[in-house]
């Protein structure tokens, strides 16, 4: 396995505009960045990643990758580029040609009796309303074969009322989702999980029966959901290491790799690295300022996202209520919790009207903005960093998924 | 401190809506989402605590007058806005439509008026919370709301 370490002197520059120049770069803080992670070249189970403008051409700190999907157990094929990777979500969603999209292959539909199943998929600020479809996905060397997944699709039949009334908006076009789709690899294997399986009121309707245009509830087993991929590959399936170089300041566009297996292989090992267990909640915790906050991190976050301007000091954009725009950069640091070692994380906010005043950058390591009460360790907080997420119920040399490490 | 579990009983139409209603609506959310009830009080607001079968918890938060300054949610799924929204609703959802120039992908601030609205988590967990800035009892610190 080829492995290509990084330049020692570009990730310390990072660390000198943060606040802790010897505990970040002298190796004081637990082990956390006291080296530079190294950064998988090739292999059959390294996936390129880059950081960049994304198919859209407006996507900032958006991770974005290539991947094949096929008719499943045949030839019949189409790659697709510009899929945002995401560790906050679960299973591959691909934006239809109607909706903008690149997906221009047929995917056999699946069914429910006479229904066509459709997917109302909750995001935070979105959701992503279309069918449920099989394909085999090849990503690297690594096979899911026989995957649902989702087709987003703004002609497929109406969304349900329910779908709606969560009130974001749908996420239906190139221009809103930003993406030709998104390739879901976070901590779990399924999009719903069991409550999707139950009937009556315990089922939170993500999964309905669609027949002409009317769309109702329907149970939805394990199998069936829209599935993480990873989770079916036949080897290195407990989980994803996403590894980008250290930034400073912004950048055009930013290479990595997405590493498939958590010490399964030589150029995934655990290392010295921290495991940060996830509650039942999916989240962890971070100290900041002395008080504790739940915490997750998330690559499809594409900023830091943390608390409020009265607990950071830090200035909300007047134009753009979901950045910070502080007067000068600003450097902070929290503490990420564990049940073993914490890790100190030092980083940096600046104001976003600047950072997006650099019209040809696309990659920002400083770009922050609110989230109360939370912290959302969004894809700043992987540049110079190898993060592994591991998928629940997986063993790996650390322990069980769910859980973060870094 | 007074705590209550009440049954659910059933909705009887119109189900008035949350944010900026009275207290009284409480109990048809309750219904609505077939939920378990939890009533906490403090000097300046009273707390009541809903649960849903699929794992959300809704706080509606009401002034000593009964009406509701802010709801708040939690759980492994979105709540049903339009419902905790009510008639602020359709601000928030024009206000949640005009992604200019580069946008957040992530956590949601809306801020229009007197209207706070902030959707934050992932996949799988969910939080948020929405108030009425000037309807919020003299004293109360925004970060009580959650």
């Amino acid at each position: 396995m080829i492995v290509a370490a990084r330049p020692p002197m570009l990730f310390c520059s990072v660390v000198l505009i943060g606040a802790a120049l010897i505990a970040s770069c002298g190796g004081g803080s637990a082990h956390n960045n006291s080296m530079p992670s190294p950064i998988a070249a090739s292999g059959s189970n390294v996936q390129p990643i880059v950081v960049n403008s994304g198919p859209a051409s407006n996507y900032a700190n958006g991770v974005f990758t290539t991947l094949t999907v096929c008719v499943p157990s045949t030839s019949t094929c189409q790659d697709i580029s510009g899929i945002l990777v995401d560790t906050g979500s679960y299973g591959l969603r691909l934006l239809s040609s109607a909706g903008g999209g690149a997906l221009t292959l047929s995917l056999p539909k699946q069914t429910s009796g006479s229904a066509t199943v459709g997917e109302c998929a909750p995001f935070v600020s979105g959701f992503t309303w279309g069918s449920v479809n099989s394909a085999d996905i090849k990503l690297s060397g690594e096979l899911a074969s026989n995957v649902p997944v989702q087709v987003i699709d703004p002609t497929f039949s109406a969304v349900p009322a329910d779908c709606k009334n969560s009130g974001v908006p749908a996420d239906d076009t190139l221009q809103t989702l930003g993406a030709n789709g998104i390739l879901g690899v976070g901590p779990y294997a399924q999009d719903c999980g069991t409550a999707c399986t139950q009937s009556g009121t315990n089922n939170p309707g993500l999964y309905y029966g669609c027949a002409g245009s009317t769309c109702q509830v329907i149970a939805e087993s394990l199998t069936q959901q829209v599935q993480n991929p990873v989770a079916l590959f036949p080897k290195d399936n407990n989980g994803v290491v996403i590894e980008l170089p250290a930034v400073s300041g912004s950048l055009p566009s930013l290479s990595g790799s997405m590493v498939f297996g958590i010490g399964t292989q030589s150029n995934n090992s655990v290392g010295s690295v921290t495991v940060f267990p996830l509650n039942s909640s999916g989240e962890f915790s971070t100290t900041f300022k002395g008080k504790t906050y739940p915490a997750f991190v998330d690559s499809g976050s594409n900023a830091l996202f943390f608390l409020d301007a009265a607990t950071t000091g830090l200035t909300v954009c007047t134009d753009n209520s979901g950045f910070y725009c502080p007067a000068s950069s600003t450097n902070l640091s929290a503490t990420t919790l564990s049940s073993g070692t914490n890790a100190n994380i030092s980083f940096t906010v600046a104001n976003a009207d600047t950072l997006f005043a650099n019209r040809g950058a696309f990659v920002f390591s400083t770009l922050g903005g609110p989230n109360a009460g939370t912290f959302d360790w969004g894809l700043p907080f992987f540049f110079g960093r190898n993060v592994y997420t591991a998928i629940e119920s997986r063993t790996t040399p650390v322990g069980s998924g769910p859980f973060w490490a870094y | 401190m007074v705590s209550a579990v009440v049954s659910a009983f059933l909705c009887t139409l119109p189900c008035y809506a949350a944010l900026g209603g009275d207290i009284s609506s409480v109990q048809d959310d309750q219904a609505r989402i077939n939920a378990s009830l939890r009533v906490t009080q403090t000097n300046a607001y009273s707390v009541h605590e809903l649960r849903s079968p699929t794992g959300v918890v809704v706080r509606e938060f009401a002034t000593s007058s009964g009406k509701i300054f802010a709801v708040t949610w939690h759980g492994p799924w979105p709540p049903d806005l339009q419902h905790l929204l009510g008639e602020h609703f359709a601000q928030f959802q024009q206000a949640v439509q005009s992604p200019n120039g580069r946008a957040a992908h992530g956590p949601l601030t809306i801020q229009q008026g007197n209207l706070v609205v902030e959707l934050g988590g992932h996949m799988r967990d969910f939080v948020g919370r929405a108030y009425l800035s000037d309807q919020v009892p003299a004293g109360v610190r925004a970060e009580e709301i959650h």
